[in-house]
């Protein structure tokens, strides 16, 4: 059986967003399938990575710990105020790069250690420890794209320093996985690598552990819309804000509940204000995985207008949770579903279109809500792990 | 002896324009008459007049021994005396030949047989009345919409003069019973229900182009000898399709013409063959006994029953309201206002809504110019709803008067 040798992420709980919920799943798929997996990931001390193998109960997964304050989604700033790096400032690195470039020269001494025929990478963080574990051993690269600076920045390149080093990643790798058609068009188009060398990989959602409790236990009055992810730039939050405004235009019972922290919290909550619907958009700051649940049960509908989702796995989890859901065109989880509305994200008034029509039309709500859930339940993690070992077993061909 | 009994459904639908939440009371069109205009050209020059110069080519060809039925609804023939009335026109010379049955329907390709009866009789009798005065020609056979069809709708239409109906030869209704004979629908008096062979008929009209299919390519040879084998167990052969299978459906270049223009002289080849239309298969057979259909049969999916109109939560919602604004809509007695009423019961508009298919995307998505289930009912209730308070307003003023 083929052993992989993986840079990958802390699971959920610990770590929130797509990550680490991605990588999860995939490490759960490949180990049911007997492949042999050493897991790297960065902790800080004040996580508790003893956690971390109960989520996976598995004699073939080995789990090797870095310590460093990378995390999943960091920018520049974000590193420089972290908890990890304020506690030990004498162990991490100055920058968020110096750590990068740390965490790789320890991820060096791991490849030299372990035994494995593959390296499998999780976003920019992890490709420099890649580069240099294939450096050591000459296996092949296989580096998973979630997200690229692009989407990120909302396609302005911000940080050219990351974009680098996400290229350089994909220059050195064997083979690149996007986890949707829509990234691998910009793979092509902003980082020059060839089709033939990207594969894509959706990702799923998970039942196994799925508590069914299909209330919140919430009791509400009006409806709910609601935004969760990150508010940041490529979430699109402020397409949200605009179609709340035209939808409480026509139906002023409705909240709008942003979930969710980011840099753009701030200009969010004046944006309500200005427009004068400060008492209808309720910002819940971050929540825990089971508030999350509570979160798309509550809702009436789930919005993610993403300016640029690679992927975009809380549409899953909302279908999961029997949320009617609202998506942009401008991700990957829309190539998957079907059972949900698309709509452009700049397009504020086909949005509000929507969000109006799910909450008027109560059978428009119900249908959405059964056939998303019975869509959603088809979903497996086997699916994108099989795909995985297709690459592994097609690289290990070539030599 | 086996008749062979061709019948073809002409039906467009008028396609609904976007019509967003923002727009309910603002009274704008409902009905996107470009797009419309643009499916009926193309239609028209994929299908309709090749397929009916073959037609033709055929009957003289074959001095009148070729014969054919049509029913072609109140929609799709308003559309093309608007957008392609040379069509209407080869349609009168299929008439001319004698050769060819007109059959009726509902005006509005509706389903209003299971919502109002009056309703239902009222779109009928438009149809027979349009049929008429284009083709003057007084149908005598019945089609419902799709081909639903119960016993009790039999006795109904024989009541309003029609001599024949057709229906699915659906295999739980028939069992061990074959579709190859006339039969006489329980509960009726001297009607005569005609089934359509499921089997043949979809294997021109389904799976022609189909290379997985066994019996991929289907030759007319081949197909007339399946044909010439049921003499001896059945006397007629009703291969009922939608027209749109010749040019639309079966691209012309995988040779669905060529098909069409040999099939009918390989048939007749074989000299116990023959070809009839629907009056003539009546009047030639006999009830070979009774059947009773006591629920709705309609020849859509495997299902061969209404999940395709009604079968998810939108769809019902959709056609209750609908058919509740019956009365008021009647009693304005604005002809304008009607006539945009009954556009609006086209069982296309609620086919469009249908999750079940929506998995596998197939066949069902020929023609429906919406990216979801949702969006059709999202434009549905929008124009709906702007609709209803017209038809209030209207309404009030009229009783007002």
């Amino acid at each position: 059986m083929v052993k992989v040798l993986m840079f990958g992420w802390e699971f959920p709980p610990l770590s929130s967003g797509g990550l680490g919920t991605a990588c999860y799943g995939l490490t759960k798929g490949l180990s049911s399938k007997g492949i042999e997996i050493t897991f790297v990931l960065p902790y800080s001390f004040d996580s508790n990575a003893a956690d971390f193998l109960k989520m996976v109960p598995a004699t073939n997964i080995k789990i090797k710990k870095i310590a460093s304050a990378l995390q999943p989604y960091m920018g520049s700033r974000e590193y420089l105020n972290s908890a990890g790096k304020k506690q030990s400032p004498k162990i991490y690195g100055s920058t968020l790069f110096d750590e990068v470039q740390r965490y790789a020269l320890a991820a060096e001494k791991i490849a030299e250690e372990e035994d494995f025929d593959v390296i499998h990478c999780h976003d920019w963080m992890t490709f420099g420890a890649g580069i240099a574990a294939k450096r050591k051993k000459n296996k092949p690269l296989v580096l998973h794209v979630h997200s690229t600076e692009l989407d990120r920045t909302g396609g302005h390149l911000t940080d050219q320093h990351v974009y680098s080093l996400e290229k350089k990643g994909m220059d050195n790798a064997d083979k690149v996985i996007a986890v949707s058609n829509f990234t691998k068009s910009k793979i092509m188009a902003h980082y020059g690598i060839p089709p033939e060398k990207i594969s894509v990989v959706h990702n799923a959602v998970d039942f196994s552990e799925y508590a069914q409790n299909k209330n919140s236990g919430i009791k509400k009055t009006g409806k709910i819309v609601l935004f969760l992810g990150r508010i940041t730039l490529q979430k699109g939050p402020d397409y949200f804000v605009y179609a709340a405004k035209k939808v409480l235009e026509h139906e002023d019972g409705v909240k709008f509940v942003i979930a969710g922290t980011g840099d753009m919290e701030h200009s969010m909550i004046e944006k309500a204000a200005e427009l004068g619907i400060a008492d209808k958009v309720l910002f819940a700051g971050f929540l825990g995985q089971e508030d999350v649940e509570k979160a798309y049960k509550m809702a009436d509908v789930y919005v993610m207008p993403s300016v640029s989702e690679p992927f975009g796995i809380t549409a899953l989890e909302a279908m999961k949770n029997m949320a009617p859901v609202i998506v942009s065109k401008q991700s990957g989880v829309s190539e998957v579903i079907r059972h949900c509305f698309k709509v452009d994200f700049w397009d504020i008034n086909e949005l509000s279109n929507k969000i109006l029509s799910v909450l008027r039309y109560n059978s428009l709500h119900e249908t959405l809500k059964e056939s998303g859930y019975a869509e959603v339940k088809r979903f497996s993690w086997d699916v994108p792990a099989q795909k995985c070992i297709e690459i592994y077993n097609e690289l290990l061909s070539k030599d | 002896m086996v008749s062979v009994c061709f019948y073809f459904q002409v039906h467009q639908p008028q396609r609904l324009r976007k019509y967003s939440v923002f727009e309910i009371g603002h009274h704008n069109n409902y009905f996107d008459d470009h797009k419309n205009e643009a499916i009926i050209r193309k239609i028209a020059h994929k299908c309709y007049l090749p397929a009916n110069r073959v037609i033709l080519e055929l009957i003289s060809k074959t001095d009148g021994k070729f014969r054919a039925s049509y029913s072609m609804t109140g929609i799709v023939l308003e559309q093309l005396e608007r957008y392609a009335p040379e069509v209407i026109g080869s349609f009168k010379q299929l008439v001319q030949t004698g050769c060819v049955e007109i059959l009726d329907e509902t005006y509005y390709h509706t389903l209003s047989y299971l919502y109002s009866k009056d309703e239902f009789k009222e779109q009928v009798e438009m149809h027979n009345r349009k049929i008429r005065q284009l083709f003057g020609y007084k149908p005598k056979v019945f089609r419902n919409t799709e081909l639903v069809y119960n016993s009790d709708m039999a006795a109904f239409i024989e009541k309003m003069g029609y001599k024949g109906i057709l229906a699915e030869g659906a295999d739980h209704i028939l069992q061990w019973r074959s579709p190859n004979f006339v039969y006489r629908p329980k509960g009726s008096g001297n009607i005569r229900l005609l089934l359509k062979n499921y089997r043949l008929s979809d294997d021109i009209a389904f799976r022609f182009s189909e290379k997985s299919w066994k019996e991929f390519p289907l030759t007319a040879p081949k197909f007339a000898d399946w044909v010439s084998r049921i003499n001896g167990s059945g006397n007629i052969v009703n291969l009922f399709m939608d027209y749109e299978t010749f040019g639309e459906h079966q691209w012309e270049d995988k040779g669905i013409f060529e098909f069409l223009r040999h099939l009918p002289l390989e048939i007749l080849k074989h000299k116990d063959n023959e070809f009839v239309t629907p009056s003539e298969a009546i009047k030639k057979y006999g009830a070979a006994g009774e059947l009773d259909f006591p629920h709705f049969v309609s020849w859509a999916d495997v299902e061969r029953d209404l999940s395709a109109w009604l079968g998810n939560k939108m769809q019902q919602e959709a056609i209750k309201e609908i058919y509740h604004l019956e009365q008021n809509v009647k009693l304005s007695k604005n002809p304008a206002l009607i006539d945009e009423w009954r556009k609006l019961q086209t069982s296309d508009h609620f086919y469009y809504m249908c999750t079940k298919w929506f998995n596998d995307g197939d066949v069902h998505k020929y023609f429906n110019p919406y990216e979801s289930p949702y969006e059709a009912f999202i434009t549905y209730m929008n124009i709906l709803n702007d609709f209803r308070i017209k038809a209030n307003k209207l309404s009030e003023v009229k009783v007002a008067e």
